[in-house]
């Protein structure tokens, strides 16, 4: 009597139910990744030359003199596939009225209380940090590309480096806290690392987060009593 | 002040105090621009005693040669031609390199523990096997004086003859200098003695004559008698400090400031998952996901 299906009905990694819906492509899913390692890696580095306490970070490159060449290489490299991976999602990720609302009921949301009904396939609070990933990748390439030894600094007066450093440290500081809020977001609405590593998402994930999406993902299908019973 | 040159006194990206019971006898070296021939001997001395070779280049047309600063030219001739109001045209011959800040801008820019370090007796020491080549030293530095080496990526400077100076020697330039517009001792010697170059100068004419001890970095170890006083006929900014946006950013203030809000991001993230909890719609009641306010 006591156990029974709902346990197993939302096992947490359990293989893909036939009425999963797609939510991220493979593509789309490597890159995302990519785009991870390559910022852990860059906020390892970064932070080893920020401040001493961490220098110790340095060890995982080998050396400090080699983490300092990669670190831009890696940037670089991070900002490419960056661009590469947002430019594909921008149509979705344009503000529309019904985020505003979502936005100021996101308190509730945050507490535990229930969510504003979401009309897009990302609701406010992922398109604001859409775009705001937008301006720190750019402002943290344009500010460490001045600061580039040996191809770019050479050519940059120095009061240039003195405030493209300042701002290169500002921004990721404020990055660190986005990509903070995006990880913690995403261990917290349980089934979306899930969505974001095997692509898939469960239904009832779909109609509670983001009602607007699921109905257009699910439109024309035949009425739910009898997909469900086949 | 064999005991001092081994001490260090600050080191790059290091947190700690380094010990200071001792009282130190700092050194400087004094640079009297009225009696400099500008004949080279110490850019040359520099050279063999470092054992550095500068590639041949082509002069510009001046006497300047090498024309700047380099990685193997710690030491360089400068040559002004200044058409001066009272005294029509003169001559400037500046002996320019690191001036060795009591508040050393490259040491406080420098992220690498231990690459630049101060001694006790002043002397600002460049230790290239730590340097990781970022180049922050040159940003922090409010008289352009590091410089790298393309070969391997380093940044080098003058080291006031370190080596010589921990056996009791005088760095080479010092010694090799023909005219005594060098010297080298004790700051405070050094600091009476331009005094009274400067009292000489000022008899002979020059009334503007002055020492240049710039306190914005805290004075430096490396004195220059000025004999036309302002420092920028000489290249020399007039009010040399750290830059603000270097200080800033190199501040106890910013680095704590960095840390606190990455630790603020995980713990708010912690005491927010044990109030709240996840937030997982499979493990509603059927339909209840439905519901909206
Ligand atoms: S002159 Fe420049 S390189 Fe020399 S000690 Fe001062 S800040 Fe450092
Ligand atoms: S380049 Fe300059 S600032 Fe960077 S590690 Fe070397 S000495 Fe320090």
């Amino acid at each position: 009597m006591s156990v029974t299906p709902p346990r197993h009905g939302h096992a947490f990694a359990a293989e893909r139910p036939p009425d999963a819906l797609q939510r991220y492509s493979e593509a789309s899913r490597l890159t995302h990744w990519a785009v991870a390692l390559a910022y852990v890696l860059l906020f390892c580095s970064g932070l080893a030359l920020f401040h001493p306490f961490f220098f110790w970070l340095s060890g995982l490159f080998g050396s400090a003199a080699l983490m300092r060449v990669l670190h831009p290489f890696i940037g670089v490299a991070l900002a490419v596939l960056f661009f590469a991976y947002a430019s594909r999602l921008w149509r979705e990720n344009l503000l529309l009225p019904s985020d505003r609302r979502w936005l100021r009921g996101m308190l509730g949301y945050m507490t535990g209380r229930d969510e504003l009904r979401v009309e897009g396939k990302y609701n406010a609070g992922q398109k604001l940090m859409y775009w705001s990933m937008i301006g720190f990748v750019a402002g943290l390439l344009a500010t460490g590309l001045l600061l580039w030894r040996p191809y770019v600094a050479p050519a940059i007066p120095v009061d240039g480096r003195r405030l493209a450093a300042v701002l290169h440290a500002v921004f990721a500081f404020v990055m660190f806290v986005g990509i903070g809020v995006h990880v913690y977001a995403a261990l917290w609405t349980r089934g979306s690392m899930r969505a974001m590593t095997q692509g898939w998402v469960t239904r009832r994930w779909a109609r509670y987060h983001h009602p607007g999406w699921y109905e257009r993902e699910t439109a024309g299908e035949p009425p739910p009593d009898r997909r469900e019973s086949a | 002040m064999a005991l001092e040159s081994l001490d260090v006194r600050r080191r790059s990206a290091s947190e700690t105090r380094a010990p200071d019971i001792r009282s130190r006898q700092e050194v400087a070296k004094l640079i009297d621009i009225s009696r400099c021939i500008g004949c080279k001997a110490c850019q040359a001395a520099c050279m063999e005693w470092n054992d550095l070779r500068e590639e041949v280049g082509a002069t510009a047309g001046a006497y300047d040669n090498p024309a700047d600063l380099t990685a193997s030219s710690w030491t360089v001739m400068r040559f002004f031609e200044e058409e001066l109001p009272e005294r029509g045209l003169q001559w400037l011959i500046v002996k320019d390199g690191c001036l060795h800040c009591s508040d050393p801008g490259c040491l406080k820019a420098c992220p690498a523990p231990g690459a630049i370090v101060q001694l006790s007796n002043g002397i600002v020491d460049f230790q290239q096997e730590a340097c990781i080549g970022c180049g922050y030293c040159q940003a922090g530095c409010p008289f352009d004086v590091p410089r790298y080496s393309p070969k391997d990526d380093k940044a080098y400077k003058c080291t006031l003859c370190s080596d010589r100076v921990a056996v009791g020697l005088e760095p080479a330039c010092i010694k090799t200098c023909p005219t005594q517009a060098l010297s080298f001792g004790a700051k405070e010697d050094m600091r009476a003695l331009a005094d009274e170059r400067v009292g000489e100068l000022k008899e002979r004419g020059y009334g503007q004559a002055q020492v240049y001890d710039p306190s914005g970095v805290g004075g430096t170890h490396v004195l220059y008698v000025m004999p036309h006083g302002d420092p920028a006929l000489y290249r020399k900014p007039r009010d040399p400090s750290i830059s603000p946006l270097v200080a800033l950013w190199r501040s106890t203030f910013a680095r704590t400031l960095g840390a606190v809000t990455m630790g603020a991001v995980f713990l708010a993230g912690f005491f927010h998952w044990m109030k709240v909890g996840p937030v997982d719609p499979d493990a509603r009641p059927e339909g209840g996901e439905e519901k909206r306010s």
